[in-house]
């Protein structure tokens, strides 16, 4: 069996045997994250090979700004702020969604846009704005929710376009040049839509290789496999169960129908320009940031906070002065903590004894 | 004239007069039916010898029907389970109902049917009660509170005090399904499955371990709210100890890994309300195994761990792929009104 | 939150779906995934299919997570949907 311990061990024994020098591969996916802590992928590592996780959790890349527009948001009169459960106990500036909730605010947790939607159909009295987070797996669906609130005439549904694009943060990342990366762990489902080959600019322009790798214990292990087996920087699929090199066309073009490019500012990336995405001018009726403008007032960031470092995989959990003592799951000080995709989060929450 | 089945709960219901007094007559003393309740008597008066034991639950649950049971059948069960979490046999139970305004009558003939036959089952009479009705949208349909008073079947005293290194560490059956069933029914994620909630009274179950344990049984707490995880979380911290548990023995319901897999969810921290974790001493183990097996929901209960005194305070689990790792007790609101 | 997984497409109405899976059954929309219909195996993500998998493709998924005791409605009656 494929993902029976020997099986694995039998792939991480073939990682000791041909990793050479050895080497940090950086996952820059969230359910990479918790999949690599979930089954203490990194006891199975050789010693040499490190594996640090990058800007691969929406949520915790949301900009504290961000944050604060969506928590003022609540404040306004007749508002419901539908959004992904991962954002309801993240710390803005001043007070959590939950906090927000819990002292009044209208906020429901939604499994799809669609259902928020639905929300604002439902009840037409309510303005319904969807908090639109993720990367390119769920743009897509965003997008898809906008035109059928559109086709249907739901005019009391709109959304607050935070949605952000891999590839020029990879970029970015890789110009920034902290950590010496030997290839990346590409994320499985953005690639689903976007296509692997959108990630072919790593090799052919920075000479950094990568694979994309599905999300079971085999999948990354092969995947690493992959990567060490490299013998000139190159972008492969691990994951052609569900991957294509040109991704979904559909998805892509309906994103396109719908966004466009624009700047996004990144916790601990800073600003990148066009790699964020913004609902098209003839959109702007269902554009909460044209229809809802806020003042969410001044960021402030937690002192002491390294999260920004952690997410350029500059600062493992571990090395954060506060991870553990006084940022924890149950009081969390960053994203990185309270965000179930956040690295601190699978660090500390699948912690081995001897952590 | 209303028609049949038309009836509503009104706020006169509740106001102590005649129409509360029919209420009573018609729907409470009908349904849980004994002889210490017909006298309706403001408190009940039992005889007992021996240690008696004492529990009280609110149940919140929304919806109140899921597939598998009712608040009705919850709130027998889960107080019937916390006095076997003591060892005591139930000897009475008190229901107090805070109802909402417009509640139809046969639903409340209906969850009062479904705490009868829990009671019977479980060997116990509702024996005294009380009523308030409040205005529509103070409460979801019905907020049941039972208390329920037991006695004590067994001489050495359990609980995470009397856990010893070594000791044994079993689960009745298989986790997930009360909350899967719950959540689903309330219909927030839109998606359907066969699985039903375990809700049962485990006194029969726990009856058969104290009798096969002897002096040999050490612990016992149901995985209500929190899940399995939290109530091996507790037992660490109470006690001191470790534990060292094998994810692989962990049985979990058929159809639960879908849900937990589509909506991101944890099945060991699921709520259960049919369920139950024992400690027993290592040499006891087997017999209370067999035990529970021939028990009444227990056919499928196995061993999960063991006790240690390494790492004591904490919780190991070892996966399937041979690593260890600490397990927590989960944070956040998790699943709301799940019982 | 790149949370997927793979659901057969059991009807269609429209845009949306009723997929499912060891029986859990949900509903879905098909927007993002045109050409699928009744019978074809997809990846669902916040409630949409974002691709359509081939059915060993999806079939070795699935076993992956019963390997891992992730998944297990295998002797389960009642996860026969039809």
């Amino acid at each position: 069996m494929r993902t029976s311990a020997e099986a694995l061990r039998g792939l991480a024994a073939d990682l000791a045997a041909e990793a050479g020098p050895g080497g940090t591969f950086m996952e820059v996916c969230g359910t990479h994250t918790m999949a690599i802590a979930r089954y203490g992928l990194r006891e199975l590592l050789p010693p040499g090979v490190r594996l640090v996780s990058g800007p691969g959790c929406p949520v915790c890349v949301t900009a504290m700004r961000d944050l604060d527009t969506v928590v003022a948001l609540c404040g306004l009169p007749g508002m419901t702020i539908a959004t992904f459960g991962d954002l309801v106990r993240v710390p803005a500036s001043r007070a959590s969604l939950a906090e927000a909730r819990a002292a009044g605010a209208d906020v429901r947790v939604v499994y799809s846009p669609l259902d928020a939607v639905e929300l604002a159909a439902a009840d037409p009295t309510r303005e319904v704005v969807f908090v639109g987070i993720g990367f390119e797996t769920t743009a897509p669906t965003t997008a898809a929710a906008v035109v059928e609130a559109r086709q249907r005439g739901v005019r009391n549904f709109s959304i607050l376009a935070l949605h952000k694009t891999m590839p020029l943060a990879l970029k970015a990342l890789l110009e920034l040049g902290e950590t010496p990366i030997r290839g990346f762990l590409l994320p499985g489902h953005v690639s689903v839509i976007t296509g692997s080959e959108c990630f072919a600019f790593l090799a052919a322009d920075h000479g950094v290789g990568g694979v994309v790798a599905g999300f079971q214990p085999s999948d990354i292990l092969e995947a690493l496999l992959m990567l060490v087996r490299q013998t000139a920087p190159a972008v492969d699929n691990q994951y052609t169960r569900a991957v294509q090199p040109q991704g979904n066309p559909a998805a892509q073009a309906l994103m396109d129908r719908v966004f466009e490019p624009c700047d996004a500012d990144w916790r601990g990336l800073g600003l990148i320009p066009g790699s964020g995405l913004r609902l098209r001018a003839e959109l702007a009726d269902h554009d909460a940031a044209v229809r809802f403008p806020v003042d969410a007032g001044e960021p402030l960031e937690p002192a002491g906070c390294r999260c920004g470092d952690v997410l350029r995989g500059v600062t493992d959990p571990a090395e954060c002065p506060l991870f553990g003592r006084r940022c924890r799951p149950e009081a969390p000080v960053g994203a990185c903590m309270v965000s179930s995709e956040g690295a601190c989060a699978a660090r500390y929450r699948y912690r081995g004894l001897d952590d | 004239m209303t028609e049949p089945g038309g009836e509503r709960i009104l706020l006169g219901h509740g106001s102590g007069g005649r129409l509360y007094r029919d209420l009573v007559n018609d729907v409470f003393v009908t349904a849980f039916a004994n002889p210490v309740l017909d006298r309706l008597d403001d408190a009940a008066v039992l005889a007992s010898s021996g240690r008696i034991a004492v529990t009280t639950d609110s149940h919140v649950v929304r919806p109140l029907r899921f597939p598998g049971g009712d608040i009705g059948r919850l709130s027998v069960a889960g107080t019937v389970n916390d006095l076997a979490t003591a060892a005591a046999r139930p000897l009475a139970l008190a229901a107090a109902f805070v109802i909402e305004e417009g509640l139809p009558l046969d639903e409340l003939r209906a969850l009062c049917a479904s705490m009868a036959s829990t009671a019977e089952e479980a060997g116990v009479d509702v024996v005294t009660g009380d009523t308030k009705v409040v205005e529509r949208g103070a409460c979801d349909g019905v907020f049941i509170t039972t208390t329920g008073v037991g006695e004590v079947v067994v001489q050495h005293d359990l609980g995470a005090g009397s856990v010893c290194d070594g000791d044994a560490v079993l689960l009745s059956g298989e986790i997930g399904a009360h909350a899967v069933a719950v959540l689903a029914a309330r219909g927030e994620f839109h998606f359907r499955t066969p699985v039903e909630s375990d809700s049962a009274p485990l006194w029969r179950l726990v009856e058969a371990a104290v009798a096969a344990a002897g002096p040999g049984l050490r612990f016992l707490r149901d995985p209500t709210r929190g899940g399995l995880t939290t109530v091996l979380a507790e037992l660490a911290e109470e006690s001191g100890l470790g534990l060292e548990i094998e994810e692989e023995a962990i049985p979990v319901a058929p159809g639960v890994h879908a849900v937990c897999e589509l909506l991101g969810l944890d099945p060991l921290t699921l709520a259960n309300e049919g369920k139950m974790v024992l400690v027993t001493a290592p040499e006891a183990a087997d017999a209370v195994l067999d035990a529970l097996r021939g028990a009444p929901y227990g056919a499928g209960a196995v061993r999960i761990g063991s006790v240690t005194a390494a790492h004591g305070g904490r919780v190991a689990l070892r996966t399937r792929l041979g690593t260890r790792r600490v397990l927590d007790m989960p944070v956040g609101e998790l699943l709301p009104r799940i019982c | 939150m790149c949370i997927a997984v793979p659901m057969q497409i059991l009807s269609v109405d429209g845009t949306m779906a009723t997929i499912g899976v060891e029986g859990l059954e949900q509903r879905a929309s098909l927007a993002l995934v045109p050409d699928a219909g009744v019978g074809d195996w997809v990846l669902v993500h916040a409630g949409y299919a974002i691709n359509i998998l081939a059915a060993d493709d999806a079939q070795e998924t699935l076993s992956l997570l019963a390997e891992l005791g992730e998944w297990g409605a295998q002797d389960d009656p009642d996860a026969d949907v039809g």
